[in-house]
Order: C-alpha cells, then structure tokens, then sequence
C-alpha cells in the first residue's frame, strides 16, 4: 500500500509530458528537475524540522519540555526561528575578505545538497542511479572541508581561524577511517552501486557481518559532521562559535541547516550501507519501501542527537590520537579480515 | 543535438580551467590563489564527465579538490606573514616565462596537429571502474606496486619525523 506513490508520479509526469508532445531526451530532462526539486525541497524543510526534533530530545534528556509555544506542541517554533534569521541583518566586520566571507555560507550547503542527488529513497527511488554511487558521495563530501575553512579563514578573527583549523585538521584524520570502513562493504558486494548494494542485503544486512565496519563509519560520520563528542570545531566554551563566530542573520542559518543536512547524508549512507536501505526487516513488506527508509535514517539522527545531549567534549590531542591510533588501525584490520574471511568462506564452498 | 551541448560544455570548462588557473598564478593572496586551485580541479573533473569517464572524475573531485587543496591549506598556515596581501611573490621574470610557455604551445600544438586522431573503435563502457581495476592488477601490477610502496615509504618517514621531534622535547624538559 502507498508503494507506488513517488514512482507513479513520476511515471505519470512522463506519461504527461509523452501525451503533450514532448521530444523524450527534454521529458526525461524535465523530470530529473522535478526529481531533484522534490528531493532539494524536501531536504530543506525536512532540515528545519530536524532542529525541532533535536531541541524536544534535548529537553527530554534534561528533564524540560522544549519548545511549546508556537503552533501545536511548539511544531512552528523554528519556522519562526527561521523567519527571524531571514529578516536579521547580515553583518560584514570591515576588515574580512568579502568575497570568500560571503561564499563560503552559500557553498556550504552545496556538498550535503550533491550526495542527496544519488541517495535511493526507495525502492527504485533514486534520482540519479549512479554505478559509482558510493564514490561519489565520497567524493562530494569531501569538498565541505575547503568550505568550511574558507569561512574561518575569511572572517579575519582569531576564533574564527582557529576553528577553521580545527575543521581541517579534524576532517582529514577521520575522513580516511570513513572512506576505508565503506571498503569492507564494497569488497563483499563487488560494487560501487548504491542500489545493488542494498540488493545485495536482501540475506543479511551488512550491520551483521561488517559490525566493526558499522560502527567505525558511525564515528567517523560523527566526527566528520562536527558534533558532539567532535564538536570542538565550534567548541562554544573555548572558541565560541569557531568558523561561524562572524556571521549573523542568514548566513549562520546557513551553516547549521547545512550541519543538518551533513547529519542526514550520513545518516543515509548507514542506512543504504549497513542496514538494508530501503528494505524491510522480517519480510514486513506492510509499511512501503520509502517508509522504511526514513524509519531507519531517523532512528541514525535519534541516535546522533541522544550522542550529542549525553557525552561530553573531547580533547583536541584526545581526538587526533584516537581518530590514527585507534580508527585508522581498526580500519585497516577490518579489511584485512574481511579479504582473509572472504577466500576461507570460498575455500569451504559454502 | 548530445554533440552540440558535449561542445559547449568542453568549452565552458575549458574556459574555466584556463581562467582559474590563471587566477592561480597572478593573485597577489596566496588564499585565494588556492581557492581558485579548487575550482581549476572541480573543473577538470567536469572534463573527464563530458568524456564519460566518471570515475575519474570522482577520483579527481576526491584526490585533488579534496585533499591536495587541504595539503596547501596546511601549508599556508604553517607560513608567517603580516601582510597577505603578498604572501603569492611574483619574481618579474616575464620575458624567460614567455619564451618557455610559447615553446611548449609550439610544441604541443605541433603534436597535436601531427597526431593521427583515431576515433575509438568502440563506445566508452558503461562501468569504467571494473576495466580499470582490473587493467591495474594484471598489466600495470608493478607500477601499482611501486607506488603502494612509495607511499609506504612516505608514511614510515613522516612517523620517523613525528617521532624525532618529541624526543627533542623530552631532553629539553
């Protein structure tokens, strides 16, 4: 039931758009747009609501109630809070490098924006099926560093810059435990498809025979989004707010909507690499595909909240050591035993 | 019709890159010297894209974009300077720089015109990684193999230096 809502309407569109008389090479371009307008509007309002869910976690673990006051059950608070920021002035200190100071917000939401292009919502649900999928959002995400940094660096303050180093340092050490953690997946599946990844867990979901893999990509995934225990990038009690410092209004939306939507990639790349993308666990086929996707994406983000409201900080040294001594090791030992796991497994003929 | 747009696609690129990497080379702020760096490299991705080769493409958006811009990120805060307003010098030396680039332009573009353009006898496969995998651990192992182990080498040298280091400061405790 429900399963074919998405795809029947894009089918229906085409089927439009066929009736209407239109060429098929501008009908299929036309509903690429429209796919990827959905997914970019969903994501954008999905992100605004996402800060909702955080703050009511938040108040749960501390023992408050959270936002209640604007629309039922406080659903509208950061709607309004967003209206606010729009209409803040962007303040612009005299001595900050223009032109990068003012880029750097709009392209930060650009890497997290690139990788939802390939992600499969559904059964058969992705916008673009990529055969590097994988590789791709790999590789789109690993330009937010550059961007983040040319915000720290722009603002011409010393929090700032400090901070903008730390986002450096920090996402270089865990974004090779994070890329190598795919690896013991894409060696089982011999593939950088995101759909035949997640075909090939109709047995078993890679969480089960890849569980080191699982959680090394999850801590990494933390560290590379900037939260809590990770979040010295924005560490308020030492650097206030670390690249962000000098922004106001708009602009400082910009970078936490695009913390969120870096929490949301990460969330779905768990889903889609460990546990079973959009199928449905014990064959419970009841609930469509795109349903079980979001369930198991939001359980990810419920557990990246629950991390942040119940850890403390960690130390700069603490976080460098554990990410190469630790992560990196680990890492390097899963492959291993996978590629060693993989030939016995042959040899007995199983 | 796909000609006409994989043409102008070329040429906007191409553009892009020749721009860009001018930037690189004439702004005065060795920042944004490197941010102009990224988008030369972004760019050059979108070029092995129109050649349908789109793993390469990941791995340039990755290798380069990614990590090589970083390395010069480091690098540039390693360096102290008041002013960054002449942190990329420019040593004057216009006439040599000339007379070398107009060398190579000869050069190239006299290979270029006496190289016998093939078409390729057959379509670009749709799954390029599977090729080049395999082309890399049959007839190109050793190479392969020799860079794994250049880079193991610059690994173990980096610990060494790491390691030197903190025993300079245990002794001056």
């Amino acid at each position: 039931m429900g399963e074919n809502i998405f795809t029947g309407i894009a089918e229906s569109l085409r089927a439009f758009l066929y009736g209407a008389g239109v060429p098929p090479l501008a009908s299929e371009l036309i509903v690429l747009i429209v796919k990827l307008l959905a997914v970019i509007i969903f994501v954008s309002l999905n992100v605004v609501w996402l800060v909702y869910m955080e703050r009511k976690i938040a108040a749960y673990i501390q023992c408050r109630i959270g936002p209640n006051r604007v629309g039922p059950k406080g659903l509208l608070q950061t709607v309004a809070d967003v209206v606010k920021l729009l209409a803040k002035e962007i303040i612009i200190p005299r001595r900050v490098d223009k032109v990068v100071y003012l880029a750097a917000p709009i392209l930060v939401f650009v890497p997290p924006m690139l990788a939802f292009a390939v992600i499969p919502w559904g059964d058969g649900m992705a916008p673009i099926d990529l055969n590097i999928g994988v590789f791709y959002i790999l590789a789109v995400g690993s330009l937010s560093t550059i961007i983040f940094w040319m915000g720290g660096w722009s603002s011409n303050n010393k929090y700032s810059l400090v901070g903008g180093m730390r986002v450096v340092a920090q996402m270089v050490s865990y974004e090779l435990p994070l890329v190598l953690s795919l690896l013991g997946v894409i060696m089982l599946t011999g593939t950088l498809s995101i759909t035949e990844i997640v075909n090939a867990q109709r047995g078993t979901w890679f969480i089960f025979a890849q569980p080191l893999a699982f959680l090394i990509y999850f801590i990494a995934g933390v560290s590379e989004v900037n939260r809590v225990p990770f979040d010295l990038v924005e560490g308020e009690s030492e650097i206030i707010a670390g690249p962000y410092t000098e922004y106001s209004g708009m602009a400082y939306a910009m970078y936490m909507l695009a913390e969120y939507g870096n929490m949301m990639v990460i969330s779905c790349m768990c889903t889609i690499m460990f546990l079973g993308g959009w199928l449905a666990p014990f064959g419970w086929t009841f609930l469509p595909s795109w349903f079980w996707f979001f369930i198991k994406v939001y359980l990810m983000i419920f557990i990246f909240m629950w991390i942040r409201w119940t850890y403390p900080r960690i130390r700069v040294d603490q976080l460098l050591g554990f990410g190469w001594k630790v992560l990196v090791p680990l890492s390097l030992a899963n492959i291993f035993v996978t590629g060693v796991g993989m030939y016995i497994y042959r040899a007995i003929g199983w | 019709m796909e000609g006409i747009w994989t043409a102008v696609a070329f040429y906007l690129l191409a553009a892009t890159i020749v721009v860009s990497a001018l930037l690189v080379v004439m702004l005065k702020n060795i920042v944004h010297s490197v941010l102009w760096l990224a988008v030369c490299f972004v760019s050059m991705g979108g070029l092995f894209l129109t050649l349908d080769a789109d793993f390469l493409a990941a791995v340039q958006v990755l290798v380069y974009a990614g990590a090589v811009c970083i390395m010069v990120v480091f690098g540039i805060m390693l360096i102290q300077r008041g002013n960054m307003g002449s942190t990329n010098l420019f040593n004057n030396q216009t006439k040599a720089a000339a007379g070398v680039v107009a060398l190579v332009l000869v050069v190239c573009g006299y290979l270029a015109a006496t190289t016998p353009w093939a078409s390729p006898a057959f379509a670009v496969p749709e799954k390029t990684v599977e090729s080049i995998a395999e082309i890399m651990l049959t007839k190109y192992v050793i190479p392969f193999e020799v860079a794994a182990i250049l880079l193991l080498v610059a690994l173990v040298g980096a610990i060494f230096l790491a390691k030197e280091v903190k025993k300079a400061d245990a002794h001056n405790d």
